[in-house]
């Protein structure tokens, strides 16, 4: 398929790239909060570099919606207000402690992982190419959470209690990464991104086994619905207060 | 055998093996780990630092983001400080060569100054 879609189905991939793009920036910047804060100075540093990526995708994705009439990708990022984002409320939770932020980012990492796989077959060039290109980042995130999780795993009990207890927030909110978009079913149909069902599924395959294995229990059930509809919890208006106030103050102003 | 507490940065040898009878306690602070690079297979390794860590594992995650951000590496090797043994600086007169040691060098041999004057 030719890089134009169809105008139905450019509207739908809009949506879908976008919720893409505000999990990396939102996720990246409760990420970026560790900065000078990290429980050592060489964590601090990987934590921070590991929000710088995703930052980056962020910018990828939004310059493939300058590409479908989105506007300027800084303006996407700053100027929208929090019923306009679409990220998984996973993202937006505050960073909590170590153990949290830690949890989240794995969780997020390897859903990550699991759909840039899936996209990087997409049949819309621009969104394969992308997948392609960020998910090479992933390997090392993927390594970096892992490890973490398994030394803290085998950490004595009050590592093993603050993880468990991240988890029982992070993981049934985990379920908000594979929420489909509105009209996800017409891009399936035009092969442009894999079914979210079927992401989550692969997601589970991975992440229950590891976490058993780690001495974890796995929680049930999902919480924090709705971010791809628009519907956040009131942590995403404090971070957007925070990160968009200089944009807004003045967003001519050159860097 | 005694074990050695050994900073090759901030310690010279004296001192380490004076604090070799008392080692400060271990169990709060992790243990220093050198960082090398392989920028391209086949080179050598290059030493381009250091990072605390809990173990080898996870000194290679830290090392990687800390040194690696910016390529080109294909691979790292992370070794703890404490292997290293590192002669004193006051003997840094070993590594001086005086007076006339030309015959170690190969400029030192006539056939090699032939040879690149390229004559037979």
């Amino acid at each position: 398929m030719s890089n134009t879609l169809p105008p139905n189905l450019q509207s739908s991939i809009f949506d879908y790239i976008l919720a893409l793009a505000d999990d990396e920036l939102v996720i990246g910047h409760r990420a970026s909060e560790w900065t000078g804060l990290g429980p050592i100075l060489e964590e601090d540093i990987a934590f921070s570099s590991i929000a710088q990526d995703e930052l980056g995708h962020a910018l990828t994705f939004y310059t493939l919606l300058e590409g479908l009439d989105g506007g300027d990708a800084d303006d996407l990022a700053f100027l929208r207000g929090s019923a306009e984002f679409r990220n998984a409320q996973l993202c937006e939770l505050p960073r909590g402690d170590f153990a949290f932020s830690l949890v989240r980012h794995f969780l997020y990492d390897l859903a990550e992982a699991v759909r840039l796989d899936r996209l990087a077959d997409s049949a819309y060039p621009p969104l394969a190419q992308a997948a392609a290109k960020i998910r090479q980042e992933e390997k090392y995130h993927l390594m970096h959470g892992r490890t973490w999780v398994q030394k803290l795993a085998r950490g004595g009990d009050e590592a093993r209690a603050h993880l468990q207890t991240a988890l029982d927030l992070a993981y049934p909110a985990a379920a908000g990464l594979f929420e489909p978009v509105e009209d996800e079913a017409e891009l399936v149909a035009a092969g442009l991104v894999p079914p979210s069902a079927e992401v989550a599924a692969s997601w589970r395959e991975v992440v229950v086994p590891f976490l058993s294995s780690a001495g974890f229990t796995v929680p049930v059930g999902t919480s924090h619905l709705g971010g791809r509809y628009g519907q956040h919890t009131e942590y995403l208006s404090q971070l957007l207060d925070a990160m968009q106030a200089l944009y807004r103050t003045d967003p001519e102003a050159s860097w | 055998m005694r074990e050695w507490q050994f900073n090759p940065y901030h310690q010279r040898i004296e001192d380490a093996l004076e604090q070799t009878a008392t080692p400060p306690p271990a169990d709060t602070e992790w243990g220093v780990w050198e960082v090398f690079q392989q920028d391209r297979r086949g080179e050598h390794h290059h030493h381009v630092g250091s990072v605390h860590a809990p173990d080898a594992e996870m000194a290679l995650v830290l090392a990687k983001e800390n040194f690696v951000r910016r390529g080109p590496c294909v691979n790292l090797w992370v070794v703890p400080s404490s292997a290293i043994l590192a002669t004193a600086y006051e003997d840094a007169d070993i590594f001086q060569t005086t007076s006339d040691k030309n015959y170690r060098e190969a400029g030192g041999y006539r056939s090699f100054r032939q040879k690149r004057r390229g004559q037979p």
